[in-house]
């Protein structure tokens, strides 16, 4: 008995500390509940007013909120889904959006046939299309070279991987400052796309509509080859159990090598779709969208394309939310609600929304 | 020796003489005593310049070696808080009359370095505690973010310092107009940090964190709080990241957020790379060629020549950590050791089949 009892006692002393389950609620449902109540009723003087009184600016930056995280999934589900199958971590997917963008603007131009002050009146859809699925090939093709020269022979080791990417995006961020130089170069959206209408009062741009619609049509394309073909039914095992997929005589290497070029596909598309929202391409981009494809998929789950899903829309939203919301004269403390939604989800879920605890 | 051997130091406790007069500690105790000379000699440029970047570059790297070797976790965000570290000392010391940005409060410098370092250990454990479930390349990426992350933080935030940065920070009077003094200010503080963090591994703190590094359920299993001691170690690289950052901006009398953005962000861990991720040495001596690279690859004639120009110096450099991943995942310590074992081998007779066990189990790890 006495040597049951100090058993006890020796494990109480040696549980460690775990949040109570209260607090980590608490820790996501406070800061969401004073953010809608800030949000809906209280947000004076700043600059889009509270939502009950300013409906019109409500939608608005929602909209803006769900175009970007759509622009955010095309980037990402192509981040997640070199993971989830490789466990690599693409450092380079940054500049495979960059590459897309220089190459698709190369094109565009020629296509134009003007060096500088392209008006989106000037590109004509195919103008935009083209550019497109060639920036696209064309870094689907580079990131096919890189897995199957750099990354194929040393799979598994995934530090050593990353880092090898990371160089590579060292080069290529370089070798791009060299080619394209320092100033900003335009890419455009096509003038079809372009055009103002009235939402609730207030006008909006209709290319965020055709990005959003980009995006829905990539994800859905997305899940059908997950869902419904025989290679996104390998994929999907392969993301569970590589080594049952590879011991019942599949070849895992040409499904590696697919998957690696679909994900440079979307990390390519991303980048033009990226280019021509911003209108110009410059250097830098680079590392923001390596950051923003980091943060999607730190909030939704390493490896799950559901996970971002929800990590765009979280983040979109948190992007497009926060200046509105801020008062007027501090919006530059925006940057903060991104940690901060970071540390919410890091706090709740070490491994993400729809990561799996290895 | 395996390289985790190599970087986890005296495992059993007790100093012997004879263990402190390792032939890795010989060679340390003489490059230490090169570097402190080498005002004597050396050129102004090399003492002032190569070699106090390299020191501050070193102590930096180290606290990445620091966390990977013996914690296993590769931390993108050393920089970072090199860098909240010199923003703070920024902040601080710039007086109110200045033409600068930032709080300007105008204090004593040495006030400004206790607060710095302050601020940048509570940002360290804040980061850590979050990161600190987390490990390999979750861990990477997380502080990568957090470095990027960090780089908006001080270039919105207008108070603090916006993209332009705060100029015009002049160290205390001691190293000011005394860049030899700075230098060797900055060797024996990377002594103190090389001696601290291999004497720390030898400690129970330094063991279980080791242990931790090597099977975490295990650790978990036996009672050790797993997090915590991430969370520790990461506190403790930060306050030892914040003393380089303190140092990086005295020497270069400003900061502003692209000195800490994603590129300076990678050097550092290409710094750590080229030393070797695992050897605690290698992080200045990767600093070292780093420097060296990037300060005298401009004079080599063949280089202009084949269109690589000191403008292109990052091509250099990512062909440089491409080159070291491919070969030896261990950086240039791991080469010099596989030289080392392969001169042995070279000299030794092959050995017979009854003299391999002694070798045998100081080969395996």
């Amino acid at each position: 008995m006495t040597a049951h009892a100090v058993d006890e006692r020796e494990l109480q002393l040696r549980r460690p500390f775990v949040l109570p389950r209260w607090v980590s609620r608490a820790a996501v449902w406070v800061p969401v509940a004073a953010a809608a109540l800030w949000v809906l009723v209280l947000a004076r003087n700043t600059s889009a007013g509270p939502a009950i009184r300013e409906p019109g600016e409500f939608v608005v930056t929602l909209l803006d909120g769900v175009t970007f995280a759509g622009l955010l999934f095309v980037v990402a589900s192509g981040f997640t889904l070199i993971f989830g199958l490789m466990r690599t971590v693409n450092m380079a997917h940054g500049s495979l959006f960059l590459g897309a963008a220089y190459v698709a603007h190369e094109i565009q131009t020629n296509m134009v046939g003007k060096d500088a002050n392209i008006d989106a009146r000037d590109v004509s859809l195919l103008a935009w299309i083209l550019p497109l699925l060639a920036a696209g090939a064309v870094v689907a093709l580079l990131g096919l070279v890189m897995q199957q020269l750099l990354l194929r022979w040393n799979q598994g080791q995934d530090l050593r991987q990353a880092l090898i990417t990371l160089a590579i995006s060292v080069i290529a961020a370089d070798q791009m400052l060299a080619h394209f130089g320092g100033v900003a170069q335009p890419l455009k959206w096509p003038g079809a796309v372009t055009h103002f209408f009235e939402i609730m009062g207030e006008r909006y741009a209709s290319s965020r509509l055709f990005m959003l619609g980009v995006a829905l049509l990539v994800g859905g394309l997305l899940w059908l080859w997950l869902n419904r073909t025989r290679m996104g039914m390998v994929i999907r095992a392969g993301v569970d159990d590589q080594e049952m997929v590879r011991a019942l005589g599949i070849n895992v290497t040409l499904v590696f090598a697919v998957t690696f070029v679909v994900g440079s596909f979307l990390a390519g598309v991303g980048g033009v779709l990226g280019g021509s929202f911003a209108g110009s391409v410059a250097p830098g981009v680079d590392g923001a969208w390596l950051l923003n494809s980091l943060v999607v998929v730190i909030i939704g789950g390493l490896g799950s394309v559901k996970g971002a899903v929800a990590g765009s829309l979280l983040y979109g939203m948190v992007v497009a939310l926060s200046p509105a919301y801020l008062p007027a004269g501090y919006t530059y403390y925006s940057v903060i609600f991104t940690f901060a939604l970071l540390a919410v989800v890091l706090a709740v879920r070490p491994n993400g929304l729809y990561g799996r605890v290895e | 020796m395996s390289p985790t051997g190599t970087a986890s130091g005296p495992a059993r406790p007790g100093w012997t003489l004879r263990r402190l007069l390792s032939a890795r500690n010989l060679v340390v105790a003489a490059a230490t005593a090169l570097a402190l000379l080498l005002p004597l000699f050396g050129s102004n440029f090399f003492v002032e310049f190569v070699m106090t970047r390299t020191m501050i570059l070193g102590i930096a790297a180290a606290t990445i070696v620091f966390l990977a070797a013996y914690g296993g976790m590769i931390s993108l965000a050393q920089y970072l808080l090199a860098g909240v570290a010199g923003f703070m000392v920024g902040n601080a010391v710039v007086a109110q009359d200045a033409w600068s940005k930032g709080l300007k409060l105008g204090w004593n410098p040495w006030v400004a370095v206790l607060f710095a370092l302050a601020v940048t250990t509570a940002v360290a454990f804040v980061l850590g505690a979050l990161a600190s479930r987390t490990t390999g390349i979750y861990f990477l990426m997380i502080t990568l973010t957090y470095a990027v992350i960090g780089y908006y933080v001080f270039g919105s935030i207008t108070p603090l310092s916006g993209f332009g940065g705060i100029t015009g920070i002049d160290p205390p009077g001691l190293f000011e107009d005394h860049p030899v003094r700075m230098y060797l200010a900055l060797v024996v503080l990377s002594v103190l940090v090389y001696v601290s963090f291999r004497v720390l591994a030898a400690t129970p703190f330094g063991l279980a964190l080791q242990g931790i590094r090597d099977d975490p359920v295990r650790m978990a299993s036996l009672g050790f709080n797993v997090s915590l001691h991430r969370t520790l170690a990461f506190t403790l690289a930060g306050f030892t990241a914040g003393l380089a950052g303190v140092f990086n901006v005295w020497w270069n009398g400003q900061i502003d957020p692209t000195s800490i953005s994603i590129g300076p962000t990678l050097d550092l861990l290409i710094v750590a790379v080229i030393g070797g991720t695992l050897s605690l040495e290698g992080a200045w001596l990767g600093a070292f060629v780093f420097v060296a690279a990037n300060n005298y690859l401009r004079n080599l004639p063949l280089v202009d020549h084949i269109g690589i120009t000191e403008a292109r110096f990052n091509t250099i450099v990512g062909v440089l950590v491409l080159l070291i991943m491919i070969l030896s995942p261990d950086g240039l310590a791991g080469i010099i050791e596989r030289v080392r074992k392969g001169l042995h081998r070279l000299f030794q007779p092959p050995p017979g089949p009854g003299s391999t066990p002694a070798e045998a189990a100081a080969g395996s790890p």
